[in-house]
């Protein structure tokens, strides 16, 4: 006859599992770590500074803020609700505007041969931005690219950007490039 | 009346264990400056945390307001650092991944809304200099940022 062993007492699994489960809620953080990519441009070899001057002005979309947070775009002081779509009509110049970036011809796959603006916006800001405004004006010049990038994959494959497979995102990528360059900050009304 | 039984109450505190220990990532150093960041549409997941590294900028915790003040500091590992700290964190945090991953890390800025910009441009121009140059402005998600 086999020897009948006393069952290990249960009653304490409860309490061992809510230790455990204390120990991860005060050692553990839940947050997913979100926010906006950009790649810094490599520091030039011999310290001379980047040069802007070869890009004609009309490929320029000169976005400034001062050390008073205000936002000049192209000079003039503009409401931080109105960057996006100007940035946008800058970016495609839908309408071949004279003042607005001049377009090449590419042989792009998918597209074929398509206009590509040569736009480049330029970001400056001051050593006293606060660095909220900076985030949302970096926000919104992110969001011209979004908005025109989902338009012309809606146009060519009926999808919004974030759904389509890898070359179709690099094709339309292609189009409408992401050219914000940064220099270094200058001294923009004081500081 | 009979009680309640218990006898499911481990069942169910080991689901919510398993739960935590799934969802969650482990804390790795304390945050000794104060962080209220910044909210932006237009955000993009970091994928691959094992990849980032952290650089903290904000006012000290008032525990340390004696010793650094109360001006925007940067903060690298658990302690207060300078500019110049960034090359040698770069360097060490290169030193801890494999040398294959290297091109594939990220710098994730953890930035206070109030701080000024002369500091974040300090921070960007030593990246340049550590060639560390895939950044990431970490924000909140919002709608809207006019709200």
């Amino acid at each position: 006859m086999a020897r009948i062993t006393p069952e290990i007492p249960s009653a304490s699994l409860a309490d061992i599992a809510f230790m455990l489960l204390i120990f991860f809620l005060v050692a553990t953080t839940m947050d997913v770590d979100s926010g906006l990519s950009r790649t810094l441009p490599p520091m030039p070899e011999d310290e001379e500074q980047e040069d802007d001057s070869q890009i004609r002005e009309r490929n320029i979309f000169t976005v400034r803020v001062d050390a008073l947070d205000r936002l000049l775009v192209e000079g003039d002081l503009e409401d931080l609700r109105n960057l996006r779509d100007r940035a946008k009509e800058f970016i495609a110049n839908p309408n071949d505007e004279p003042h607005l970036p001049d377009k090449e011809i590419e042989d792009i796959e998918y597209f074929g041969e398509i206009p590509v603006s040569r736009q480049v916006i330029s970001l400056q800001n001051a050593r006293g931005t606060s660095y909220g405004m900076y985030i949302k004006v970096q926000n919104e010049l992110t969001a011209a690219y979004n908005e025109l990038r989902d338009e012309l994959a809606m146009d060519q494959f009926g999808r919004i950007f974030d759904r389509l497979d890898t070359d179709q995102q690099a094709a339309v990528r292609k189009v409408f490039p992401m050219r914000i360059s940064e220099a270094e900050p200058r001294q923009v009304g004081g500081n | 009346m009979p009680g309640i039984s218990t006898a499911s109450l481990p069942d169910i505190v080991f689901m919510l264990l398993f739960f935590f220990m799934v969802s969650t990532t482990m804390r790795e150093v304390t945050v000794n400056v104060l962080q209220r960041l910044p909210s932006a549409t237009e955000v993009r997941k970091l994928e691959r945390k094992s990849l980032v590294s952290y650089i903290y900028i904000g006012t000290p915790r008032s525990a340390f307001q004696s010793l650094y003040g109360t001006e925007p500091r940067i903060q690298l590992n658990d302690q207060f650092a300078t500019t110049e700290d960034i090359f040698a964190f770069i360097a060490s945090e290169r030193e801890a991944r494999d040398e294959s991953e290297i091109p594939f890390m990220t710098t994730s800025l953890k930035v206070d809304n109030e701080a000024r910009m002369g500091i974040v441009d300090d921070v960007k121009r030593a990246l340049r200099r550590a060639n560390a140059l895939k950044i990431n402005y970490s924000t909140y998600t919002v709608e809207d940022i006019f709200d």
